[in-house]
């Protein structure tokens, strides 16, 4: 790409506000995963058993007075009294950890093997397109499930399932793109060139599927962050103790109707974070790919 | 010839399935049986178990014996419940068939005619309106939107129960598991309305992300067959503009509707695991997530088989149906 390229590209991301949107919640959401220490305003698992069920400090009923200016709970406390806005920036990091390396996780599977079947053909392609044929007959969130419970709970269980799960949405779309970036002309004259097939799909079809890689990455973020919080939400996912959006989600339904906020606070965060994912993948699509595809 | 080969490949898929499942069970840690014996059996009950699950044989072998167990739906008993597994899952199946049919009808119901709307008004704020909230729907999964409907009829709204399937004060014992077709053949209409209301907010939360796609693919269907020549012949012949719309454009345009409907009625089922546990909601979905919490080995694989077989059988059900609406199809081969 010529540097003539580049810098249009630079303005036109600037502009869209998809992308603008999109950046600014992952920007925030790494913030708070990086930051949580200091972003914090309290241990996000102390304990206050005197103040549970704090309602946040927009709400007009007014915190209980405490005698010495005790730290302020900004977003109220849960039903052991820990400091809501303290965990949720505490579960960013969980969900930013688990959306990146899982979604990393199944595009290198994926892709690898979409890539493998769209450029070989024959018969690899028949035996990964069933093997996708077969994944594909689970209901995916059952399917991690039940592999969290094989495989036992846990942070790293929970990122191999959603990959182990997920890998066909790369493989089917990186199968199809390289199938058609293969029939082209400059894959043809590299081959006559006799560049190896690795060579060929390092370095000449990946910089063409990247701008849908890069769309299917962010979207594979959003649904991992939910997919964690299933889980953690029945019970399976890190251990009890660390805070996760969705196990605040899980905790906070058995008082949804004493303390609706500390449901909605963690799912106001997920959607969020779902939403901005979404816009950010759609927003590169459509200003990296010159052919917006529908 | 076709057909034959289509029959193949569901085959293989449906035995790549019993692989998966089987090896699945088989990498847990620990003896299956042992989660199987009740408490109290002796060293030889527990040996004929395990000669009658084939677990003295080698791996093949005893995938051979299971598979022939799993197709004459003899899959074992469940340890929680204490009940024959296939029975189990009778009872819980039709509930989540009802609250999946009534999502899939509200999805329908609502992206069709966002769809038609959105294409006939094409360029007006209205559209651009429905444009923008079936991005905004669809970016966000069932979970979040079950989420959201707890809060807003169990807080803000009371007027949806957000839990259980039935008024459990009404006098009513369904014979079958489709109380709500059952509660209608049977005129008790007091049933039938409580339990739709059980299910619209479920249905609803299933039914979002669904309505949205169908939006976006009809209004692009839509679009292509209003700018077709057939319907400017409609129009220059007079014909009113709902006429033009709704008897000439919208049947040729629905079939890729149609078909991703039923890709996506696969997903919408698979989305009930989560959704009736959230919804306390008596049906499969329910049932697999007791059967994952109590590490209930046999209710497991057979809820995940089921859900498997059912996933196939309606990938088949749409072939067939947009084979049947798309006479093009039907000579060529694949």
């Amino acid at each position: 790409m010529s540097r003539r390229a580049v810098a249009p590209l630079g303005a036109r991301l600037v502009r869209s506000p998809r992308v603008l949107f999109g950046g600014l919640v992952c920007l925030l959401l790494v913030a708070a995963a990086l930051l949580a220490p200091w972003l914090a305003p309290m241990d996000p698992l102390e304990q206050d058993l005197l103040s549970p069920f704090e309602p946040p400090a927009w709400s007009g009923a007014a915190a209980p007075p405490s005698p010495d200016d005790a730290p302020r709970h900004w977003l109220g406390t849960d039903n052991l009294g820990r400091d809501v806005l303290s965990r949720l920036i505490y579960g960013a990091r969980t969900a930013l950890i688990v959306a990146v390396t899982a979604a990393l996780l199944a595009a290198l599977a994926g892709s690898t093997l979409g890539a493998l079947a769209g450029y070989a053909g024959g018969r690899a392609d028949t035996v990964i397109g069933r093997l996708v044929d077969v994944w594909m007959s689970f209901p995916p969130v059952l399917l991690a499930i039940v592999l969290v419970s094989v495989i036992g709970t846990g942070l790293v269980s929970v990122i191999v399932a959603i990959a182990i799960v997920d890998w066909t949405r790369f493989c089917r779309v990186v199968r199809a793109e390289t199938r058609a970036q293969r029939a082209l002309d400059y894959v043809t004259s590299a081959r006559m060139l006799g560049l190896s097939a690795p060579r060929i799909l390092l370095t000449e079809v990946l910089p063409n599927v990247t701008p849908l890689l890069i769309t299917l990455l962010t979207l594979e973020m959003g649904i991992a962050i939910v997919v964690e919080a299933m889980l953690s939400f029945v019970g399976l996912s890190v251990a009890s103790g660390a805070s996760t959006w969705g196990g605040m989600l899980g905790e906070g339904r058995l008082y949804v109707n004493q303390a609706p906020w500390l449901m909605v606070l963690p799912m106001a965060a997920m959607m969020l974070a779902v939403l901005g994912l979404n816009a950010l993948g759609d927003g590169l699509r459509r200003e990296l790919d010159p052919v917006v595809r529908r | 010839m076709a057909r034959l080969r289509h029959a193949w490949h569901v085959a293989l898929t449906l035995l790549g399935v019993s692989v998966v499942v089987f090896v699945l069970m088989r990498v847990v840690p620990g003896d299956p049986v042992a989660m199987m014996i009740p408490p109290g059996a002796g060293p030889e009950d527990i040996a004929r178990l395990r000669a009658f699950y084939g677990l003295d044989r080698s791996i093949p072998a005893q995938y051979g014996v299971w598979l022939l167990h799993a197709v004459q739906g003899e899959l074992g008993t469940s340890i929680a419940f204490k009940r024959d597994v296939l029975e189990l899952i009778g009872q819980h199946l039709p509930a989540t068939l009802e609250l999946g049919f009534t999502a899939l009808v509200l999805a329908v119901l609502a992206g069709g005619s966002a769809g038609v709307v959105s294409a006939a008004m094409h360029g007006r704020w209205i559209s651009s309106l429905t444009d923008g909230a079936a991005a905004v729907v669809q970016a966000v999964p069932d979970f979040l939107w079950g989420l959201v409907f707890i809060l807003l009829f169990g807080v803000v709204w009371i007027w949806l129960p957000i839990s259980g399937r039935l008024d459990p004060l009404l006098d009513f014992h369904p014979v079958t598991g489709f109380v709500f077709f059952e509660s209608l053949l049977r005129g008790r209409l007091d049933v039938t309305a409580s339990v739709f209301s059980h299910s619209v907010a479920p249905a609803l939360a299933l039914a979002l992300p669904v309505a949205a796609m169908i939006a976006r693919v009809l209004k692009a269907s839509m679009q292509e067959a209003l700018a077709a020549d057939y319907v400017l012949l409609a129009r220059l012949k007079g014909l009113s503009a709902t006429r033009v719309l709704l008897v000439e454009a919208l049947p040729n345009a629905v079939t890729p509707t149609l078909q991703l409907t039923g890709v996506q009625f696969a997903f919408l089922l698979g989305g009930t695991v989560l959704i009736e546990r959230l919804f306390s909601y008596p049906g499969i979905g329910s049932l697999s997530i007791s059967a994952v919490v109590a590490r209930d080995l046999p209710l497991i694989q057979g809820v995940v088989l089921t859900f498997a077989v059912l996933f196939i059988a309606i990938n088949l059900v749409v072939e067939a149906l947009t084979v049947a609406l798309n006479p093009r199809l039907r000579s060529r081969q694949r």
